[in-house]
């Protein structure tokens, strides 16, 4: 744990945002206001900002269909994001993708995803373009990184997206955020051989690391190492895979029959990264109680703002429909 | 006749025909529903519950819980059909198609005839297509125009919850791929179906939804509702409409289609699929072809527009066609000349 003030107070701000970000979208989907289908990410916030606070613009994202904890912390702008999850015409992607078609692509970040798996050959294609332009002054290539969940893993271009980038040995990262579930089935079921994604990974010939995903110290300093091998020209791409949890359903409206009895009590007491967070910074006598709560409150307002903005925000109109299709045709 | 909705309807045909013939089995994402977690097996049924309680009665072998990999579903099942079973696999979305479409195109619709006509592969696969919920445009597509230019494929797209209990029994029980279209804004829709556990509706025949003489509206799947809304409002104003419901797109019932024309002299195609290349110019070219002489006005088509499925509410309704869109096209048709 070598991070100073700033960077300890830059890291929770992170999360608090896209925690409370998701509880109040789980509160506002209630109203009927928001339409669509939405998929929470709250529970695994020390993954997505352990991973990107270590990402400069160059480096470029690919998430999925639960994506709007990887695009908050890679940079996208919170209120644009919640305008175009309300659908507005002043959303980040003018309203024409929604919650699962959030894209920034001057910010890295190359786009949520509504299909399963289909990220990570993109995010290979972004590594292979990062291999060409080479390293910086540094000497390092900026990295591309795909996000992935367990049940992603076992899509046909996952297995295909990590061959070739050890074929290409493009700086390409597979984060694997196993939060247990693929909808509504078991990690222990679909996951065949031994239950790990990581080995899978290996078995394509790459490094691998894991570690625990609620905890953002060990995301954040597994990842540095990650980051600091794939960084080396010629060294290829590897993957890491983070043992996480998710806190609402596979969607919103999912009524989660399979979960087990007092199982999200005990995650929420247990598992969550926030309350980790805090008990290990304020321990450690690294920041203060009231340092903390101080971010809770400007990061509520913050959202609150972001709504109100977004109940104000312009609609699409009718014509927009035909917009970007093309540039020209 | 019992009423049931659509997605009843469903269900309950796949679990007879599993009762009655040992070879059916059901395979997809979370059919089963909940394998590995502490809920169990059924926790959920399916995420349509078109399969709700096929797992605690048939079991493990026969209820196949897949991972999230689509080209092994579709696959599996050319690969049951071809080895003796009779295979209903659900993708979860029609969109995911686009995952999977090489076992499709280029196995199961071939298998047959590259063999020399030495295979059955009496495979079934289900998929909920459509917009209408907002789930822009990987969740959203018709994919009509795709399945229904393969050949070797039969394509089954039913309006009502009879016609999906009867499409669907002649699917699992037809001896050819059948890929079968459930609009997802149908499954809550209620309707009477049949008793009778053999009650099929044998492919290319059409059904004659509303009867009129001036127009001819064809449409499927959902799209039947919005032109049956749209010619009752217009029988209002004395404009007899013919609502030609295609059912099966492969095979095509021709006859219905020309027939009405012929009578009419006027075509509106109402298609929720993209208009380039797709049924409803697949249907024009039709009525072009043999049913010129007819011909009193250009056929009228009632498509989205050139573009993806936006997400935005304001966006989607102005993509879809609505019943006032199809009613315009109906009254477009009788005012040329
Ligand atoms: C190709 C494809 N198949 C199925 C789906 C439906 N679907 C959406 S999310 C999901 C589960 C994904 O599980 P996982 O990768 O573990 O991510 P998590 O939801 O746990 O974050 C499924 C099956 C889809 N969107 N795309």
């Amino acid at each position: 744990m070598q991070l100073n003030r700033e960077a300890l107070t830059r890291a929770y701000r992170q999360m608090k945002l896209i925690r409370e970000f998701e509880e109040r979208l789980h509160e506002e989907i209630q109203t009927g206001e928001i339409a669509g289908f939405t998929h929470l990410y709250s529970g695994q916030e020390a993954v997505a900002v352990g991973v990107c606070e270590h990402l400069t613009e160059r480096d470029k994202i690919v998430s999925t269909h639960r994506g709007h904890g990887h695009c908050l912390a890679k940079g996208c702008d919170l209120g644009g994001m919640m305008k175009e999850i309300w659908g507005s015409q002043e959303g980040l992607c003018n309203g024409k993708g929604g919650s699962m078609h959030i894209a920034d692509i001057d910010k890295g970040m190359l786009g949520a995803n509504g299909i399963v798996g289909a990220g990570a050959p993109i995010a290979v294609g972004a590594a292979i373009s990062s291999k060409i332009d080479g390293p910086d002054a540094d000497g390092k290539l900026a990295v591309s990184i795909a996000f992935s969940g367990d049940g992603a893993c076992n899509q046909g271009t996952t297995f295909e997206a990590m061959n070739l980038a050890v074929v290409t040995k493009a700086p390409a990262i597979f984060v694997f955020e196993n939060n247990h579930y693929s909808e509504h089935t078991g990690v222990d079921y679909a996951v065949g051989t031994n239950k790990d994604i990581a080995s899978r990974a290996e078995a394509f010939g790459m490094k691998v690391w894991r570690a625990d995903g609620t905890d953002f110290f060990a995301v954040h300093d597994t990842f540095r190492e990650v980051l600091e091998y794939v960084r080396v020209p010629g060294n290829g791409p590897a993957a890491v895979e983070f043992d996480t949890e998710r806190f609402f359903g596979h969607f919103e409206g999912d009524p989660q029959r399979y979960r087990g009895d007092g199982e999200l009590d005990r995650l929420r007491a247990e598992r969550d990264c926030l309350k980790i967070f805090r008990a290990s910074v304020t321990g450690a006598k690294l920041l203060e109680d009231v340092d903390l709560d101080a971010i809770d409150t400007e990061s509520l307002k913050a959202i609150e703002d972001a709504v109100a903005a977004s109940r104000a925000a312009a609609r699409p109109q009718p014509e927009n429909v035909l917009e970007n299709v093309y540039i020209s045709y | 006749m019992a009423r049931m909705m659509y997605r009843d309807a469903i269900r309950n045909t796949i679990f007879q025909e599993m009762q009655r013939d040992e070879r059916v089995v059901v395979l997809g994402e979370d059919v089963a529903g909940g394998m590995g977690t502490a809920g169990g097996p059924e926790a959920i049924g399916g995420i349509w519950s078109t399969s709700t309680g096929f797992y605690e009665a048939f079991g493990p072998d026969r209820v196949i819980d897949t991972p999230i990999s689509e080209s092994a579903i579709m696959g599996a099942a050319g690969g049951l059909a071809l080895a003796g079973k009779r295979p209903v696999a659900e993708i979860m979305f029609a969109d995911f198609i686009g995952v999977c479409m090489d076992q499709l195109w280029n196995q199961i619709a071939k298998f047959r005839y590259m063999f020399g006509g030495k295979s059955i592969c009496p495979a079934v696969i289900r998929m909920p297509v459509g917009a209408g919920y907002n789930a822009a445009a990987q969740h959203s597509q018709m994919i009509s125009q795709f399945v229904t230019n393969m050949p070797g494929i039969k394509v089954a797209m039913p309006a009502t919850p009879a016609d999906a209990c009867g499409l669907l029994r002649q699917a699992i029980r037809d001896d050819d791929p059948v890929v079968f279209l459930e609009h997802k804004f149908l499954y809550g829709m209620k309707g009477e179906v049949p008793d009778d556990p053999d009650f099929t509706i044998p492919f290319g025949h059409a059904r004659l939804a509303r009867a009129g003489q001036d127009v001819t509206i064809v449409a499927t799947g959902m799209m039947v509702g919005y032109a049956e809304t749209a010619a009752d409002d217009l029988a209002q104003d004395g404009i007899g409409c013919d609502v030609i419901d295609l059912r099966t797109t492969s095979p095509l019932d021709e006859e219905a289609i020309l027939d009405s024309v012929e009578v009419t002299g006027r075509a509106v195609i109402v298609d929720e699929a993209p208009p380039r290349c797709s049924l409803a110019t697949d249907i024009s070219s039709l009525i072009a072809q043999k049913a010129f002489a007819s011909l009193r006005a250009p056929v009228e088509m009632v498509t989205p527009p050139h573009t993806p499925v936006p997400f935005a509410r304001e966006l989607e309704s102005a993509y879809l066609p609505s019943p006032a869109k199809i009613a315009a096209a109906v009254r477009k048709s009788l005012e040329y000349r």
